[in-house]
């Protein structure tokens, strides 16, 4: 059983949106709400400073907080891909996934309903790629089974440097930033 | 220097992005104090105390229905998708604290029920005879009304924790990371109730151990809130910043000011002074509790809502 994840190389994001909107058109997210955004975080002192620009979505965590306290199920870890997925017609819309998200990834839909990025489950199910993996003009974004040693996403973590967000958080999250050049 | 900008949408930005309104801290709050009164009138119930014929006993399952249901009337205002509400009861997530709390929400109407029939107010005698048959037939097994009286005390105690664990089971939450929440919230929500036996009580004698019980829970309630933010600022970075939320930060007034001080302090001198016979009692300290107990869990959720991980 595939465990899906992602692995995003940092030093080959320019924050072009491409894959903000390839969501928005993949998955008809709806105005004002995104699944995935793209974060930038400046860091150093001037003149020695550094900016790193990342694609970021649901974190797809291996020890979600969104599923342990949904009162219905809605929210659970799916057998396809290990996914946290939401089942529409099972959630209630308490926002309870929403207050537990370390990420901000969820957002209440217009139509009620907790809603978030799915790994765009219906893509993996025909042998694509997820729509911002799929368009990514300077193909930083990998994506694959994290539990085979010779995906590619396995063998790029096993060779570059890379880091989570927020690992103190505990959740596990299975989507990894690659933080060195490549060789 | 760490400058962080995103595209995300943000409830920092976007007030519509927050998660709960009004409507959960006045949920929580009206849980708490019916809990507190499900734990006041077991122990009525136990005590004997309700044999007294105006006994506030009489009372409170009737104040307690109402109320219970006009807290899950808020509870369901905030659900967003309102007409999938009954998937709560085709499951029982076991991780889940607000599986838990609807579940033992389900049990509490017919314990609140139970306790109704038992102590059947008079004006319901006249109106339903067989419902005073059916009270007189009750009464007269003691079993059944020291089952009631425990089942309610029991209920009362869980809901009332409840209230607190649903927050601070939350751990994107830090100024909710913490397992004294559950008992503060109870105590909380039992001195509120005690409060509203002061304002409801008819028999003097009722009215003095309802002041008497309130000292004791607002002192209890001091101890719980200094051992909370001991607990945060001696906890992870993002706990000490979500304390601070409290201890300088934005609710710093509203949480001292009004919680603290016109919620607790205040009454507690006041009804110390009427317990020791230098003032009379008034309205005033159990309208401060409560007033105090609905402005806490505007705070909690509130500023909780505003605590969140950062990374370093």
């Amino acid at each position: 059983m595939a465990r899906f994840g992602m692995v995003i190389d940092t030093s080959k994001c320019v924050g072009c949106l491409d894959c903000v909107v390839a969501c928005k058109t993949e998955n008809d997210v709806p105005d004002g709400f995104c699944r995935d955004w793209i974060a930038t975080e400046v860091t150093g002192t001037f003149p020695s400073l550094s900016m790193e620009i990342r694609s970021e979505r649901c974190n797809m965590c291996d020890n979600p907080p969104c599923v342990y306290c949904c009162p219905t199920g809605a929210s659970h870890i799916s057998d396809f891909g290990k996914l946290v997925q939401i089942t529409e017609e099972k959630c209630i819309g308490c926002k309870a996934c929403l207050a537990a998200c370390p990420y901000g990834a969820r957002f209440t839909h217009p139509d009620g309903y907790a809603d978030k990025c799915t790994f765009c489950e219906h893509r993996l199910r025909e042998g694509k790629d997820p729509a911002c993996v799929s368009v990514c003009p300077t193909h930083c974004m990998y994506f694959g089974d994290l539990d085979d040693p010779n995906s590619e996403v396995s063998r790029l973590l096993e060779s570059r440097k890379s880091k989570t967000l927020l690992p103190e958080a505990g959740t596990r999250p299975r989507i990894y930033f690659l933080t060195d050049k490549p060789k | 220097m760490r400058e962080y900008t995103t595209t995300n949408s943000n409830p920092f930005v976007d007030i519509s992005h927050q998660v709960w309104a009004w409507e959960i801290p006045v949920y929580l709050f009206l849980g708490g104090l019916v809990a507190g009164m499900m734990v006041i009138s077991g122990y009525l119930l136990l005590s004997d105390r309700w044999q007294k014929p105006k006994s506030v006993a009489y009372v409170l399952p009737a104040w307690s229905l109402v109320l219970l249901s006009l807290g899950m009337l808020a509870l369901f205002l905030d659900l967003e998708h309102k007409l999938y509400v009954w998937r709560l009861y085709l499951t029982f997530e076991i991780t889940s604290p607000m599986s838990w709390g609807s579940w033992i929400l389900i049990l509490v109407y017919p314990a609140l029920l139970a306790n109704l029939v038992i102590a059947l107010p008079n004006a319901l005698k006249g109106r339903f005879p067989s419902l005073a048959t059916l009270s007189d037939r009750m009464q007269e097994r003691p079993w059944v009304l020291r089952s009631i009286a425990v089942v309610n005390v029991a209920l009362g105690i869980m809901v009332g924790i409840y209230t607190g664990i649903l927050l601070s089971s939350l751990g994107a939450r830090p100024l909710w990371s913490s397992g004294l929440l559950g008992p503060l919230f109870l105590v909380s929500g039992v001195s509120t109730a005690a409060a509203l036996v002061h304002l409801l009580a008819k028999e003097p004698e009722e009215r003095a151990f309802a002041v008497r019980a309130d000292i004791g829970l607002l002192v209890t309630e001091l101890v719980f809130i200094v051992l909370f933010l001991i607990g945060l600022m001696n906890a992870s970075r993002v706990q000490q910043e979500a304390a601070s939320m409290l201890l300088g930060g934005p609710f710093t007034a509203v949480f001292w000011v009004l919680v603290v001080g016109l919620g607790v302090l205040v009454p507690m001198v006041i009804q110390s002074l009427a317990v020791a016979r230098r003032i009379g009692h008034t309205h005033v300290a159990p309208l401060l509790v409560i007033a105090g107990g609905l402005v806490f869990r505007f705070v909690m959720v509130n500023a909780g809502q505003l605590s969140h991980w950062t990374p370093t």
